[in-house]
């Protein structure tokens, strides 16, 4: 990976847009697509590809897809000659967890959300939060860049059975928005009609443009509450020969690929209503739960895909409860083991679950726990 | 079942002289090296080797865990994954089995696992053959196998002998192929002479991975995914192995021929009758026994020609291969394959010769000629054809030179 930045340039734009691995494939591909169709209606030759790395596509899986468009196609084909673009004008994350950081299953390592984006390009992201709360999970920004919030929840359009939710319309009404060179609102109004023959369509292109709120960022503004992850690459003299790895050891927690970038619902543990009944150590898909001394269990979050499968399985009403990623504070929230928080301050801790969960701390009454009870365990029967 | 206990004294060992085929040659190499597992699915010509191991594990000669797989992809997987948890191995095929294997040949090559095989070399299908032909061998020679070929049985067992020792050397961990013609070396009979165990295990090291045995108490992983981040410094890394396998060689030959007293000059290269020669045959394996027969007629008559027999294709000795043949004016390769739409439309080994020599100031006129394909003998007349065309071809002739000749076929 290059880390050399190269001077804004006016022959072509580069558009990145970072998506959950399958479930937003689609969503993505219908962005990047639609940016070189709409800026062809205007004359302009362009590209639109997939990072090949990232396939096949893992379940939630930070990836990438691509959109170039040039002045001509010799400019083109500069664009073309990349295995993937090191420098974008835009930005765009679909998924406001995402901003979070980075972390594709190569062995890239986890990467700021603006890590490719151009001195004072553009930083989409859908979201319901406010431009400050979606700043104040990112990296500290090292160029300034302007962050574009389009109001909307992450989206999973475009995956099977989900309905069309007009995310990619207004991903695009954004990108006119930001980029109205390239990208004119009447050749992506033209171009949804067109291909949707549908007013409502056109309608939320023009709700993009219109209600996306554009907010400049500074340098030092953002988190660095992130971890970093970056790795060395070896050599063919240094590396191990016959393609050998070292393997993890038992017990031992993969320190290069860490899983957490593909979370983006958070299991939060009331350990006061625990009932150490080991279900979630033994469902979890990925082995993240350990034994603490007094017998609870708990998340390691480095390695949390936040699946929900933990939330589904525990018997006991609110005892895991899934908690959106975003309202975590990268700093004090970070990744960190949280019972030694519980074993050393049982009321501050509850009050910290509650804050996050908006559900109470207090043990269900008897009456409460034991219909609880019935209901989880009635489907076995 | 009842059981019959066998004792047997023990017997002070002998060098011996058995008459035994190309196969029955590379099977007595098998007991000699204590190899732990072979894997064998049948296939004419290599099959000989199936059945001699067979039967001198039958008659109590030899102790390997003998598994009969149920196709070529599965025999060359499970002695890559042998090989990969610490046992010597062998394996082998032919023609279109060894295209079979394909897929797990080029990994075992990539992961650098020590496997030595046969390859019988036959004609490929279609048309449906069992005759000689090198494009079996030869499909794998941009994959990281090591490619010997032999001329006899006894060479045969002694290329066997060396390639565990040369595949297994840290400093090279890759595959090995030995070429042998069939029926011309796998099924003929020769007088073999038959090493002692003693002597074998003086030449021959037991077989170490170091740490990249697989093992629980060694934990790795083999084999991952890697993208283009990875894969150019995997590859150069493999191409070092393969560099450094031309001193192994050297020096496994050297080792060979102080203990059994056998090997010839030089480790890649057979000389026959080149000392004042003005033209030379070139060519791997067995034909070199119906060309030497020419090259005794033709002295005779006082023309001045000899023989250099390659024994390793790959690594390709490439200084020796230039040192040797810019000695002579004309050169003419005999190629037992044929590789179509090729340039000059020639063999791989006319091909490959031609541009080892093409940056030396004093190269020699080289023309091809396909000559033998499906196991067809080369006569006595097709050698003095060649003869003449190389002549020609060495006087400046351009209707000879720079072209491939089909020799001995209907028109």
């Amino acid at each position: 990976m290059s880390q050399t930045v190269t001077a804004p340039t006016t022959t072509d734009i580069t558009i990145e847009v970072v998506y959950r691995g399958i479930f937003q494939k689609t969503l993505a591909q219908r962005i990047c697509r639609s940016v070189v169709l709409a800026a062809r209606r205007r004359g302009s030759p362009g590209t639109a590809f997939a990072r090949y790395g990232d396939s096949p596509e893992r379940n939630g899986v930070p990836a990438k897809q691509f959109a170039v468009v040039a002045a001509d196609d010799t400019q083109l084909e500069a664009s073309m000659a990349r295995y993937e673009p090191s420098v974008t004008d835009v930005t765009v994350a679909v998924d406001d967890t995402l901003v979070k950081g980075v972390e594709s299953w190569a062995w890239y390592g986890r990467q700021p959300i603006w890590k490719t984006t151009k001195p004072d390009g553009f930083v989409i992201v859908t979201s319901d939060k406010t431009p400050d709360e979606i700043v104040a999970q990112t990296d500290t920004a090292v160029r300034p860049y302007t962050l574009a919030v389009v109001p909307g929840a992450a989206s999973f359009a475009g995956l099977w059975v989900y309905k069309d939710d007009h995310t990619d319309w207004r991903v695009l009404g954004a990108l006119a928005k930001v980029a109205p060179d390239w990208i004119r609102l009447e050749d992506v109004r033209a171009l949804v009609q067109e291909q949707t023959k549908d007013p409502n369509a056109v309608a939320s292109v023009q709700y993009g443009f219109d209600a996306t709120v554009l907010r400049p960022v500074a340098v030092g503004e953002g988190t660095s509450g992130h971890e970093v992850l970056q790795f060395e690459k070896p050599g063919w003299t240094t590396m191990r020969p016959g393609i050998v790895v070292d393997a993890r050891k038992p017990g031992e927690r993969n320190p290069f690929y860490k899983k957490y970038g593909a979370r983006t619902m958070r299991p939060v543990v009331n350990f006061d209503t625990c009932i150490k009944c080991t279900m979630c150590w033994l469902d979890c898909p990925d082995e993240c739960f350990e034994v603490t001394p007094t017998g609870h269990y708990e998340v390691v979050y480095e390695a949390c895909i936040g699946c929900g499968i933990c939330a589904q399985v525990c018997p006991v009403k609110d005892c895991i409860v899934m908690v959106d990623e975003l309202k975590f504070d990268p700093d004090l929230d970070a990744n960190k083991t949280v019972w030694p928080q519980w074993q050393a301050d049982r009321g501050t801790y509850n009050k910290w679950f509650e804050a996050k969960s908006g559900v109470s701390a207090a043990p269900k009454s008897a009456k409460a726990a034991a219909s609880s009870g019935a209901a989880a365990t009635g489907g076995e029967d | 079942m009842a059981v019959t206990e066998i004792k047997t004294a023990p017997l002070k060992e002998v060098e011996t002289e058995q008459l035994l085929t190309g196969c029955e040659a590379i099977a007595e190499a098998i007991r000699l090296a204590d190899v732990d597992v072979m894997a064998a699915y049948p296939i004419r010509p290599y099959d000989g080797v199936m059945q001699a191991a067979a039967k001198l594990i039958a008659n109590g000669k030899m102790d390997v865990e003998y598994i009969v797989a149920d196709g070529e992809h599965s025999q060359f997987e499970i002695v890559k994954h042998a090989s990969a948890v610490g046992s010597r191995v062998f394996v082998g095929s032919s023609g279109v089995g060894w295209f079979y294997a394909f897929e797990a040949i080029a990994v075992t090559a990539g992961l650098r696992l020590p496997v030595v095989a046969i390859c019988g070399n036959r004609a490929l299908d279609d048309p449906g053959a069992f005759g000689t032909e090198h494009n079996d061998s030869l499909a794998v020679r941009d994959l990281g196998w090591l490619l010997p070929w032999a001329e006899t049985a006894q060479e045969s067992m002694d290329l066997a002998l060396m390639a565990w020792r040369i595949a297994e050397d840290k400093r090279v961990s890759l595959p090995i192929a030995i070429g042998l013609d069939g029926a011309f070396l796998t099924h003929s009979q020769q007088l073999v002479k038959v090493p002692v165990k003693a002597a074998v295990d003086e030449f021959l090291p037991p077989y170490d991975l170091g740490d990249r045995l697989l093992h629980p108490d060694n934990p790795i992983t083999i084999a991952p995914q890697v993208d283009q981040d990875w894969l150019m410094e995997i590859r150069r890394q493999n191409d070092a192995a393969m560099r450094s396998a031309l001193d192994v060689i050297t020096e496994a030959h050297a080792d060979f021929k102080r203990i059994f007293g056998r090997g010839g000059d030089s480790p890649f290269l057979d000389e026959y009758m080149t000392d004042d020669a003005e033209v030379v045959f070139f060519g791997q394996g067995t034909l070199a026994l119906p060309m030497k027969v020419a090259i005794r007629r033709l002295r005779k008559q006082g023309h001045k020609v000899g023989l250099v027999r390659l024994k390793w294709f790959r690594p390709f000795p490439t200084a020796e291969i230039v040192k040797s043949l810019s000695r002579f004016k004309a050169v003419g390769v005999i190629d037992r394959d044929y590789s179509f739409g090729s340039p000059y439309y020639g063999g791989v080994l006319y091909n490959e010769v031609r541009s080892a020599l093409y940056s030396h100031p004093k190269r020699p006129t080289v023309v091809g000629f396909i000559a033998g394909l499906g196991g067809r003998e080369i006569e006595q007349p097709m050698a003095n054809e060649i003869f003449e065309k190389t002549v020609a071809a060495g006087r400046g002739d351009l209707t000879v030179g720079d072209q491939c000749h089909w020799i001995g076929v209907r028109a």
